[in-house]
């Protein structure tokens, strides 16, 4: 960990404008990724603006029925949430599939959505990651690439989003509330929040230099089933292999988004159109154009297996 | 003492506390955190500074400079020492990586540099500032693609194991199986990382470390240093769990004493976990070939075991096979091992070193030819029992029940109602299976010291170099002594882990607690004898109970017959009965599995373990044995895996994120059961150890339980799911 300054400011454009001043400037919030990254030395902020003191920690009913979630709002409260778990289970069951106990209580809503890949390479500084360190090259690629994208990943980079939040949010479609050091706001669609790696692996979000989120907004609440099937190695604490958030209503209509597969939440609206032809069109029509590795490629089935899992589960 | 005859009727045969399940004598300094580690050890010298270890960031090759001036530079640092300022230094007898000196690297992640600091944070920051250009060279790091050409590598002395003629044998025989099953790479990923505190005294050096195998280790230290033993001190009283990967000093020890030399204060180092997972030792990956050839009746007339790893140059093989020379029946039987060269980390013992892995491919085999067969597994396994040793007929096992255990655990567990057509019961989205397998270790035994004192208040305390790795040795060493002068464990104070005590078998193999325990029986008898000198009393007439020492109508309070106190030091060692006796534990492994039909994802639902192992010396504590065993079987049979980058040369997935172990979520119900025995010919304790038996088939259960879910038989550890989804049935 290299030496940093820290600064609690307590409106969110002044701590917009205090992440903008400096360029080895980083927001932190609960830490729970960040805090291992900087002792590893793949964050090296300077300077860290902390967002504790912001409030933004209350969840609040919109005017057009929906939520406004604070981005400092704990995993563990967004959970447990009344009005969440009875509108919109799928987003409570993602976020209690995801860490541990412990690090739900001190994640944030804003930071899980931040938090960065759990690719092995990224993780090692001896080896070349284009994420890391831009330019340097993918060990991912044509290495052990079991646990990473099968699509959305580029000749750069294969690397997964980790989060279940946010693959319940992209089915939701949740919007992303942010504000800049000049008090501008703006509202990104969940689906344009996170970027695909192209040649720009380091760059993951919409975000502006900055830019800080202050709230997610859920639409008002969709009727069906709401589903999150999760699938791993252990019962608990582990990442995806694959998940499948799916809301199916009693027609067989719904949607479907996965987690596990892609640098981000994976979802295509034409697919859903699938649902009554069953998992496989789904699947086929989510994972059109997939490029697994040799190692990976197990998730292509599996992807099928779970959405037909998770419609089972939905008929139940 | 001598043990060179089955043990008659002694002492500890009152089994007033011997043989109870007492709960650990260590408890409580451990649940109030007040039982220090290693990296604890604040107390042991003042002015510590922090030393942080640096690993090579090639698998093979030269490291031929190291810029270490900007961490020199930096804030706090007192010392950097690298490879490349001291020869390559000497090796501890077991091992094969060399742990620092000189330019060549022979694995990643190998030390090349120590950063020593004020804090442990200024050590770190530094030690990311050092720049080290090194020359690749090609390595050899994929197992499949060595095994071809890897050369044969005997057990002592015969480079393949044979017994009869295999080959006519097996072809012969009416119904064959031959099969190849993989095992791979394993860490052993205790909690407690490798680490030490290290202080010199001018030329004396201390480490206060986390360490098994305390003699072993006062050697190599020196041998390693170059120093002489008796200018050594290993000190290692609370381990945070060890399996095999604190038998022997790493390069915390070897840096933290270099380290402190060189910054003239005491230094502290522990590895982080991607060091100890490509820094120290594994369990090397297997690639096993079983045939069985068996009459139509099911006994067993042919069987061959032949087992590849690899390791580093003058490495040794995983000895996979071992177990197959005595487990079963069959006249005729070839065992084998190729060993390959391979540049990854170095391979190494790990819990149940051979039979763990040998026993996973192993007990899948059996679990296949019993069905060829049309035979009960259990039936199968019955019908090939032996009572000796099928390479020496005249040489009988000690003690072996494990028909026993199959026969209460089959029982116990409801076997009778498994359906043995695969796929055939279904509950929900699960499909149900159940799954056995033998278990088998040997048990090894190895000489061990103690000394025993006894003060004028009647307290008796027992110092050896013996370890608790979290097994409970502490304790069943004060139920040892406790039955020995006949006092209660309240009066019996226990001192470990130290090389200024005498040296004890150590914690490995699951050797510790039968030898160590013997040794303080050892040490016992001749206090008492020092006693009854002291009092006048003849030694044979004696009895020592409730705090007394008793002779005829004569009682004196043991702290009375102490006078101003009594020391006896002595220890065990062992005679020819080891070879005279085949002595080994067993054990029948049960598993209820439930697998996802849509995802393939395992879910353990039952356990239960039937335990051979010779007198429990606590049921408490051996318990605790056998469940984390059987925890780690669940984990090797379904998650645990090393991921080689055979590209790059090194482990991966080289942190708790990425290496998988069970959680509690992946453990259901876990039920063990220790037969009734004693074994008077393993030692005056009759007792053996089950800390390994426990792992060893446990996994081979669950394998075999998900085909019985399934039908799909997995060849390839782990069982995770893309392993076999593409021949799971998809759900109606």
């Amino acid at each position: 960990m290299k030496p940093f300054t820290y600064e609690r400011p307590t409106t969110p454009a002044a701590a917009a404008a205090a992440v903008t001043r400096r360029p080895d400037a980083k927001f932190i919030a609960g830490g729970t990724n960040l805090l291992d990254l900087m002792k590893l030395q793949i964050e090296t902020p300077g300077h860290l603006v902390d967002v504790q003191d912001l409030r933004l920690d209350t969840i609040e009913a919109t005017d057009d029925g929906g939520l406004r979630i604070g981005a400092r709002v704990t995993n563990t409260a967004l959970a447990s949430d009344p009005r969440v778990r009875r509108d919109y289970g799928v987003l409570a069951r993602a976020i209690l599939a995801g860490a541990s106990g412990q690090l739900r209580n001190k994640a944030t809503t804003a930071g899980n959505l931040l938090q960065r890949t759990r690719c092995p390479y990224f993780y090692d500084t001896y080896q070349p990651c284009n994420k890391r360190q831009p330019g340097s090259g993918c060990a991912a690629i044509g290495g052990y690439g079991r646990p990473l994208a099968v699509i959305g990943g580029s000749d750069a980079c294969i690397a997964t989003h980790p989060s279940d939040m946010a693959v319940a949010l992209r089915l939701l479609d949740a919007r992303v509330e942010t504000v800049t050091a000049d008090g501008t706001t703006r509202a990104i669609p969940i689906a344009d929040f996170h970027r695909l790696p192209g040649d720009t692996p380091h760059v993951e979000t919409a975000l502006a230099r900055g830019e800080l989120i202050t709230a997610v907004t859920l639409p008002k609440p969709l009727g069906g089933t709401h589903v999150y099937r999760k699938v791993r190695d252990r019962a608990s604490y582990a990442f995806a292999l694959v998940s499948v958030a799916a809301v199916i209503r009693p027609d067989g209509t719904g949607r479907v988004a996965l987690g596990g597969v892609a640098p981000k939440p994976w979802r295509a609206e034409a697919a859903e159109a699938e649902l009554p032809s069953g998992a496989k069109a789904v699947a086929d029509a989510l994972l059109a154009g997939a490029r697994p590795t040799a190692d990976n490629a197990f998730k292509l089935p599996l992807v099928e297996r779970t959405i037909a899992a998770a419609i089972s589960d939905a008929r139940e | 003492m001598k043990f060179e005859h089955p043990a008659g009727l002694n002492p500890i045969d009152r089994l007033t506390v011997v043989g109870r399940p007492v709960d650990r004598i260590d408890g409580p300094l451990k649940t109030t955190g007040t039982a220090l580690y290693a990296h604890e050890r604040h107390d042991v010298a003042p002015n510590q500074a922090y030393g942080v270890v640096v690993g090579a960031a090639i698998a093979r090759g030269r490291v031929e400079t190291i810029d270490v001036r900007a961490a020199r530079a930096a804030p706090g640092v007192l010392a950097v020492v690298t490879t490349l300022d001291v020869p390559r230094l000497g090796r501890g007898r077991m091992n094969y990586a060399y742990l620092f000196g000189g330019a060549e690297i022979q694995h990643y992640h190998q030390a090349i540099a120590v950063v020593v600091a004020e804090t442990f944070e200024q050590a770190r920051a530094a030690a990311a500032l050092i720049r080290a250009d090194y020359t690749p060279e090609q390595g050899r790091f994929d197992l499949a693609a060595e095994a071809g050409h890897a050369p044969l590598h005997g057990d002592g002395d015969e480079p393949v194991h044979r017994v009869g003629d295999f080959e006519t044998a097996f072809a012969a025989a009416p119904v064959t199986l031959d099969r190849t099953y993989t095992t791979p790479d394993q860490s052993h990923v205790m909690i407690e990382p490798h680490a030490t505190v290290a202080v010199w005294d001018g030329d004396r050096l201390t480490l206060w470390t986390s360490n098994q195998m305390i003699a072993w280790s006062k050697k190599a230290v020196a041998d390693i240093l170059g120093m002489p033993a008796e200018k050594v001190r290993v000190v290692s009283p609370y381990v945070g769990g060890g399996f095999g990967g604190k038998l022997f000093v790493r390069a915390d020890a070897v840096l933290a004493a270099l380290g402190a030399k060189a910054a003239g204060r005491p230094v502290r180092v522990a590895l982080t976990r991607p060091l100890v997972i490509n820094n120290t030792t594994h369990r090397p990956a297997t690639i096993q070939r079983i045939r069985i050839g068996a009459e139509r009746d099911g006994r067993i007339t042919a069987i061959a075991h032949e087992s590849t790893s690899g390791n580093l140059p003058d490495g040794s093989p995983e000895t996979a096979v071992a177990q197959t020379k005595l487990l079963y029946a069959g006249a005729a039987r070839m065992i084998a091992m190729r060993l390959a060269r391979l540049d990854l980390p170095e391979g190494n013992a790990m819990r149940a070193p051979g039979e763990a892995p040998g026993m996973m491919a192993l007990e899948i085999a059996i679990d296949e030819m019993a069905e060829a067969l049309g035979l009960d597994p259990v039936e199968f396994r019955i019908r090939n029992d032996t009572q000796v040793d099928p390479a020496h007929p005249g040489r009988p096992f000690s003690y072996r029940d494990l028909v026993g255990c199959l026969r209460l655990g089959a029982e116990r567990f409801g076997w009778s109602a498994r359906d043995p057509k695969p796929a055939s019961v279904r509950d929900g989205r699960w499909l149900i299976g159940l799954g056995v397998a033998a278990g088998f270790r040997n048990n090894l035994l190895t000489k061990s010291s103690a000394r025993v004192e006894l003060d004028r208040h009647g307290v008796v305390t027992v110092s050896t170099d013996m370890t608790d790795i979290g097994t409970g040795s502490y304790t069943i060493i004060a139920q040892t002594a406790a039955e020995m002068l006949g006092v209660g464990l309240e009066k019996v104070v226990v001192r470990l882990g130290d090389s200024d005590f005498p040296a004890s078998a150590g914690s490995g193999g699951q050797w510790g607690a039968n030898n160590a325990t013997a040794g303080v029986y050892a040490a016992c008898v001749r206090l008492r004898d020092a006693v009854a000198r002291k009092l006048g009393l003849n030694a044979t007439d004696i009895d020592f109970a409730d705090g007394e020492v008793m002779s005829g109508d004569r009682r004196v309070p043991l702290g009375e017959a102490a006078g101003e106190g009594l020391s006896a030091e002595d220890g065990i060692e062992y005679g020819s009965l080891a070879k005279d006796y085949q002595q080994s534990t067993f054990a029948g492994h049960f598993v209820e599995v439930a697998v996802d039909a849509h995802t393939g994802e395992t879910r353990l639902r039952r356990m239960l373990a039937v335990c051979s192992a010779g007198r429990i010396l606590n049921p408490k504590s051996a318990r605790s044995q056998v469940i984390g065993a059987m925890t780690m079987g669940a984990g090797a049979a379904l998650m645990e895996k090393l991921s080689v980058d055979t590209r790059r040369g090194f482990f991966v997935n080289h942190d708790l994120a990425g290496y998988e172990v069970p959680v509690h979520a992946d453990i259901p119900h876990q039920e063990v059961i220790f037969l009734d025995e004693a074994d008077p010919i393993s030692s005056p304790m009759k007792a053996k150890g089950v800390g390994e038996l426990g792992l060893c088939g446990v996994g081979a259960a669950i394998a075999n339980a998900i085909y019985n879910a399934t039908g799909v038989r997995v060849r390839d550890y782990p069982i995770t799911l893309d392993t076999y989804l593409d021949r799971l049935p998809r759900p109606a």
